[in-house]
């Protein structure tokens, strides 16, 4: 039934193509994660009156993280091409896209982290340092777990930009429902290809959306 | 235990024109061990930066602060983490960790002392029962009352066994019922533990009701320091009168007194200020059995304190001028402080 809504569909590759999306999200989203906490850190610790408190480091994160998070990310993957020749070995494939994905992300990330740190109780802080926490303490077990549920809305958010990144990134061959939807789809003018290959990443972001959403509950003890 | 030379704190401000802030100015202080130490002053006394720079959230701009043998104005790092563990404190707003169970907020100064697993469940028992949070243990903080989650910040304020506790408007957030069972657990825990406990307030009640010595602070000073009842039977400074009267003088006093001199223009109303032992005997019986007077009670009070009792006592006293000024002196000869308040002439 399905094949006679969708005619020229062809299955096997509408499969594929899901699972490239879900390959360059899922990877690119595990490292935007940990590099975006990483930065996002940085960020809040060096600012004024922070445990490391440092202008020249902070203004120099902060530049980076504005000048990545302001350029537009189709021109972002064509920027970083030498980049990712380097560090990939090509620039065509799912794989491929990762470096931009994650570069791309990854500052947008940070912050929102560091938003999420700065909400995080000063009150509190004191109180761990009056117990004689290291600044390490402080990190894993006051700041973090204390603005989890930040954390967590805010990759949350990320994760869906990622999946529209990916499908620009399928812009330059980097296959994915994206790619799908713009060469079998678009350029060949098969609508019922385009729609469906939206419907999928619709379907995915609503996901992603749904357990966020639940994670973050879940976390919230307030 | 605790010693202070010549500290002060001085806040530089961020614009040019304005004078930088002297928070704390030169001050002197010294509280012993197992003595509960209150220090009261309005907010901007800069009675919150003294307490914070007793276990270092504050450094001082000059002069030394000594606690439990560490020069905790000069050392740093390690030596600083470790001196903080015998110094604890807890806080106005609880500062409880919202994302741990009551369990595990108190285990959190154990964890970072490095105590193993076992020992620690062993003790945050202990101390669930100390504080009377039995059956609670799991509950989140936002499932408890201000009464309950400072029960916890003091259990998690006693977890390393501390030589030192600091109470940073401990009561300040919390209702005049709550208030009080907080302020008999911390005595509780002073005569158990033997604790140092240094508050600092701005409620003469909390003063009262606990401490054994108290020190008022104004503009960054210590302006008067003694034990409470001599603070309070002689108080110098007009700021401590002023905290003073919060205790015992309900504002009605001054209502009724008013009212009084309105009705009856003859005599005179009197203030009587009774400390320790004075408080029971029976002064009115023997002024109306010994003297040609009228006496008329009009407004009493007894504060009760760590160290004895104290009262004020307004009496309107009728009868002829040199009777009543017998009357007097007859009280003066029984230690029992008198102050007319105002002629009715």
């Amino acid at each position: 039934m399905l094949s006679n809504w969708f005619p020229n569909v062809i299955w096997e590759n509408l499969w594929l193509a899901t699972k490239e999306t879900l390959y360059m999200t899922g990877i690119a989203l595990v490292a935007t994660f940990v590099l975006g906490i990483l930065l996002g850190l940085l960020l809040f610790l060096t600012s004024k009156g922070q445990m490391w408190e440092n202008k020249m480091i902070n203004i120099i994160i902060s530049a980076v993280v504005n000048i990545f998070r302001s350029i537009p990310f189709i021109i972002l993957i064509i920027l970083l091409i030498p980049f990712t020749i380097i560090v990939v070995g090509s620039m065509l494939g799912a794989k491929a896209a990762l470096p931009a994905l994650i570069v791309g992300a990854a500052p947008f990330y940070a912050r929102m982290v560091e938003i999420g740190l700065r909400e995080v109780d000063k009150g509190v802080i004191e109180a761990a340092r009056s117990m004689g926490a290291k600044t390490s303490t402080i990190i894993f077990k006051v700041l973090l777990p204390e603005s989890m549920p930040a954390l967590v809305s805010g990759i949350t958010v990320t994760a869906i930009a990622l999946v529209g990144y990916t499908a620009m990134a399928g812009a330059i061959g980097a296959g994915g429902l994206g790619d799908l939807a713009y060469k079998e789809g678009f350029q060949r003018t098969k609508n019922d290809v385009t729609l469906l290959a939206t419907i999928v990443i619709l379907l995915i972001v609503f996901v992603i959306q749904f357990i966020g959403d639940l994670i973050t509950s879940k976390l919230d003890k307030r | 235990m605790i010693t202070l030379s010549k500290v002060s704190k001085v806040f530089s401000t961020k614009s040019l024109q304005s004078q930088p802030i002297k928070a704390v100015d030169e001050v002197n202080l010294t509280i012993n061990k197992g003595e509960i130490f209150g220090i009261i002053g309005y907010s901007g006394a800069g009675k919150s930066t003294l307490i914070r720079m007793l276990n270092g959230l504050e450094t001082p701009s000059t002069g030394s602060v000594v606690v439990a043998g560490n020069t905790i104005s000069s050392i740093k790092g390690r030596n600083l983490r470790k001196a903080r563990q015998e110094i604890s404190m807890i806080f106005q707003h609880f500062n409880l960790l919202w994302s741990r169970t009551v369990h595990d907020n108190i285990a959190f100064p154990l964890e970072i002392a490095g105590v193993k697993k076992s020992e620690r469940q062993k003790r945050v028992n202990e101390l669930i029962k100390l504080v009377g949070l039995e059956g609670r243990e799991n509950a989140y903080p936002s499932q408890l009352s201000g009464g309950q989650k400072q029960r916890v910040g003091i259990a998690r304020a006693l977890a390393n066994n501390p030589k030192v506790l600091l109470c940073d408007e401990a009561t300040s957030a919390l209702d005049p019922q709550t208030t009080d069972s907080i302020l008999e657990l911390l005595v509780d825990i002073n005569n158990r533990l033997g604790l140092t406990i240094v508050l600092i307030t701005h409620e003469m009640h909390v003063i009262r009701k606990i401490c054994h010595r108290v020190a008022v602070m104004e503009g960054g000073r210590i302006v008067e320091q003694g034990p409470v009842l001599d603070v309070f039977q002689n108080p110098a400074a007009q700021i401590t009168k002023r905290f003073v009267q919060q205790v015992t003088e309900p504002a009605e006093t001054k209502d009724t007194v008013d009212h009084l001199l309105e009705n009856y223009p003859q005599g005179k109303v009197v203030q009587l200020t009774f400390v320790g032992e004075n408080t029971e005997s029976p002064l009115i019986t023997k002024l109306i059995r010994n003297f040609q007077l009228d006496v008329n009670i009009v407004q009493g009070k007894i504060s009760q304190t760590q160290s004895g009792s104290y009262g004020t006592l307004f009496i309107h006293m009728d009868g002829s001028d040199e009777e009543i000024s017998r009357a007097i002196t007859y009280i003066k000869e029984q230690q029992v402080g008198v102050e007319v308040i105002s002629n009715a002439e």
